[in-house]
């Protein structure tokens, strides 16, 4: 690299600072806020996980997934379910990390491997949401179970029970742990995404987003590094509906919602595709948002949310962070900015 | 001189169109090779049978020995065959030393893939560029950022679709030598319309004419037979 | 025999409805590659416009058949103008786009008409087939889809507006080079697949009741078929209601609706892997 006085400046704090801000956070928090509101963070925090496995798999691989909530329902099924069942939580969680891995990594090798293209890829994963609903939907009779936890249908599934010490069911994990938890891993992806990105891997998904042809010209099998990615983001996704479903000790068929999957994109989209901070802020803000409007009985939720994505497409379609940081760094004069959202997502000269 | 790839009964239908018809073609370790030949006469088919894109509907391709007709792209770049396409195919929304580094990063890693891709903008004279967006650049700098791509995977032969499509002639010019420069250890194939040019770098000339190879030789004699011109002209040739 | 007979019609129905409810996207898609996520809200508009209808007192017939098309057909057209057309060629933004739309049209019916289960009665009656009952409207729905088809077939065939439709979709700057105020064809064209949508909600409002979220148990099934279809509006939609009609009905008959509609991803997700780009795609290339 460049032999640059700058180096410890341009290189070595831009990495520490994060670090420093994050643990800050995740352990004065707790000091200054009060338990509703640190119930409160934990969901905020868990939806920035949730944020940030279709960040990646979007603002890093061009793979618009429009059913993301797919992952995410079912780590929470799978959580609720096996936890009913077996009794602790240590099996359960490692379920709701490998079962949406395993949905992301079977589907996803159908699309890739059969070269569908960008947006393709988003209606099939947009069906595979609808179906996941309405099969869960319709389970609300008592033959539908599995073991001893009924899956409940459109009533839902509740009395989940919450997490434990690994193996030790006795050691419940109280709100203020959970949120610990949440947090901790909430900044584990956060970091472990960035360290992906920079590795040889995640970079070559970056070049695919660019460029596929290119990749295989150069000698990466382009639909291997996609399914990789992908199977990571629905990993996620799944990880995030395990804590949902611990933090509310309840799921529902609602999780594998149009609507669920239709606030994710407007997280990541609103904070800014192709960063990581982006969809954290972005989820947190909007999560915060939703509540305020929720208590508000003067417009349809869906209508503001409708809106709100209407309008950032149409004039804001890389998100708030890139708007934002863009004019800071063209002051600092650095490289011009970066191609619009549908350059960077759509592969130039070869299938998307 | 031993053959490095070899097409045998090569064909390509379309329907009930024949792009290329039991083409025979063989290029030897070191050897500069242009295709040349008026639009349509079935090069451009020919050079994705070599490259993967197409699967060719009769006939074999063998490099090194090894049949590659049918293998995916990805996997015939990995046996050592390095591919210029003739719209630059680059990383838009990366830098060039970004660009660049993905291409070494297949040959070496971490620290190295820095070092080499540093010798490269040094070779290819794109420091001055390094950290600017390529989608951005020129078209000239665009040919040779492709070309810094292709290079840094140490291929053993290079497929070039018409790479100074587009260029000045100062450009054209670096171009040639370069060629001529990587040719001294790579073999190469040339698809090219640009007949100064090809006379610049010389080499061994195959002409196609309507999916089939018409003349192949030195390119002195080539570009001197009558056949040549005149299937240039669009008269009827033998 | 009475019970083939009923069940060939069950089919025969499957499939009809999905080329009803997938017209207006094969449309809007096929034709402008416009991904339209709000195409099930369209649906739902057009049976709450013959519901409105119905309720003043229109007849039954017009209140279902000619309301709902002009209805949102209009409201197609100011969405195309105001929204679509300054996303054309970026897929993803129109997509996301009509995705918001869908979320926004859904939360505005929400408002103005609320949660309750709005509808309008069936008005035919019954037919026996040997020992079984079978629905009379069914019947007509099958008869309709089929007209439909041959009505818009015609119109983008025959009609010079149907030329210039398809001329513009083909090759803009040159229709535009040649005269034709494209801008007005890409309004009238979404206006077209909006006001089909909204007939093939009129048709379907009197089989079941309409909630503002109805919209979401039609969008995936039109999608696929349209996509297993591929590029042909016409042909495309009607082949790949075919072949996902026949699975899916045979899958419900075997198991349940649930477990029938699975089916039909299952076989779209096959077909997509296998022809990527539809039935039509790789056969029917420029035709309708």
């Amino acid at each position: 690299m460049t032999n640059s006085p700058f180096r410890f400046r341009d290189r070595i704090v831009p990495q520490i600072i994060p670090v420093v801000v994050g643990g800050a956070l995740l352990f004065g928090l707790p000091q200054l806020l009060d338990l509703f509101t640190l119930l409160q963070v934990t969901l905020y925090a868990i939806m920035a996980i949730l944020a940030l496995s279709l960040g990646f798999i979007w603002g890093y691989g061009g793979i618009l997934c429009l059913g993301q909530s797919a992952f995410f329902g079912l780590g929470a099924y799978a959580y609720a379910i096996a936890a009913i069942n077996i009794g602790e939580s240590t099996i359960p969680f490692a379920l709701a990390l490998l079962l949406p891995a395993a949905l992301a990594a079977a589907f996803g090798y159908f699309m890739f491997y059969g070269r569908i293209s960008g947006v393709y890829v988003g209606v099939m994963t947009l069906t595979l949401a609808l179906i996941l609903f309405n099969v869960v939907n319709s389970t609300a009779g008592p033959e539908y179970h599995i073991g001893k936890a009924p899956i409940g249908g459109y009533n839902g599934l509740p009395n989940v029970p919450g997490l434990n010490l690994p193996f030790d069911p006795q050691a419940q994990l109280d709100p203020v742990a959970t949120y610990y938890l949440s947090g901790g891993l909430l900044l584990a992806v956060f970091f472990g995404l960035k360290w992906l990105l920079s590795t040889r891997f995640g970079r070559v998904v970056v070049a695919i987003r660019e460029n596929e042809r290119r990749v295989e010209f150069i000698g990466f099998d382009a639909r291997l590094h996609k399914l990789a990615a992908f199977t990571i983001g629905g990993a996620l996704a799944g990880l995030a509906g395990c804590l949902f479903c611990v933090w509310g000790n309840y799921t529902s068929p609602v999780i594998f919602s149009m609507i669920q999957s239709a606030q994710v994109i407007i997280w990541v989209m609103v904070g800014g595709v192709g960063t990581l901070l982006g969809p954290v802020l972005g989820a947190v803000a909007l999560s915060w948002l939703t509540a305020e409007v929720g208590m508000q009985q003067l417009f349809d939720a869906n209508l503001l949310f409708g809106a709100v994505l209407v309008v950032f497409v149409l004039f804001v379609p890389r998100g708030l962070l890139p708007m934002l940081t863009e004019r800071v760094w063209i002051r600092l004069a650095r490289s011009p900015p970066r191609a619009p959202l549908s350059h960077s997502v759509t592969a130039s000269g070869g299938s998307a | 001189m031993s053959v490095l790839l070899s097409a045998h009964g090569l064909s390509m239908h379309f329907g009930g169109v024949r792009a290329m018809n039991n083409v025979d073609f063989a290029v030897s370790e070191g050897e500069l090779r242009c295709l040349i030949g008026p639009n349509g006469a079935g090069k451009s088919t020919f050079f994705k049978c070599l490259t993967g894109e197409l699967k060719p509907t009769a006939g074999a391709v063998r490099f090194r020995g090894q049949k590659i007709d049918g293998m995916l792209p990805h996997e015939i770049a990995r046996l050592g065959i390095g591919i210029k396409t003739q719209v630059p195919s680059v990383f838009d929304g990366l830098t060039v030393r970004e660009n660049l580094w993905i291409a070494a990063s297949r040959r070496h890693r971490g620290r190295a893939a820095n070092r080499a891709a540093d010798r490269e903008l040094a070779h290819l004279d794109l420091e001055p560029i390094a950290d600017r967006m390529v989608g951005i650049l020129s078209h000239g700098q665009r040919q040779w950022v492709e070309l810094a791509l292709v290079l840094l995977a140490e291929p053993l032969l290079i497929l070039l679709d018409e790479p100074t499509a587009g260029m000045t002639e100062d450009e054209t010019q670096r171009t040639a030598a370069l060629i001529a420069e990587i040719n001294k250890t790579v073999a190469l194939i040339v698809v090219e319309h640009d007949m100064p040019f090809i006379r610049r770098i010389a080499g061994n000339i195959t002409v196609f004419n309507r999916g089939e190879i018409l003349v192949e030789g030195h390119a002195e004699d080539v570009l001197k037979d009558q056949r040549v011109r005149d299937v240039y002209l669009g008269k009827r040739a033998a | 025999m009475a019970y083939a007979t009923v069940v060939g019609i069950e089919i025969v129905y499957a499939i009809a409805t999905l080329v009803l409810v997938s017209l207006g996207l094969a449309i809007v898609f096929g034709m402008m590659r416009v991904i339209n996520l709000a195409h099930g809200e369209f649906l739902v508009m057009g049976g709450y416009s013959a519901t409105i209808a119905f309720h003043h007192g229109v007849n039954f017939w017009i209140a279902i058949i000619f309301v709902p098309p002009v209805a949102v057909g209009l409201i197609g057209l100011v969405i195309e103008r105001t929204i679509i057309r300054f996303l054309y060629g970026r897929m993803w933004e129109t997509m996301l786009a009509c995705w918001g739309l869908s979320l926004f049209l859904v939360g505005l019916m929400t408002m103005i008409f609320g949660g309750d289960t709005e509808g309008v009665p069936m008005r035919v009656p019954g037919i026996r087939i040997g020992a079984y009952q079978t629905s009379g409207y069914e019947l007509f729905v099958i008869a309709f889809s089929m007209l439909l088809v041959g009505a818009v077939w015609v119109l983008l065939r025959l009609t010079r507006l149907g030329l210039l439709a398809r001329a513009t979709m083909q090759n803009t700057a040159m229709a535009e080079a040649l005269g034709t105020n494209t801008d007005s064809v890409y309004a009238l064209t979404f206006a077209l697949g909006a006001g089909l949508a909204g007939l093939a909600g009129g048709i379907i409002a009197p089989l079941s009741g309409i909630v503002p979220t109805s919209g979401g148990s039609y969008i995936g099934q039109a999608f696929i078929t349209v996509l297993g279809g591929g590029a042909s509006a016409l042909t495309g939609v009607t082949s790949a209601s075919l072949l996902f009609g026949v699975v899916g009905q045979i899958a419900t008959f075997a198991s349940n609706a649930v477990l029938g509609s699975v089916a039909l991803l299952a076989a779209a997700v096959i077909l997509i892997r296998v022809l990527p780009d539809g039935i039509t795609g790789r056969y029917f290339q420029g035709n309708l």
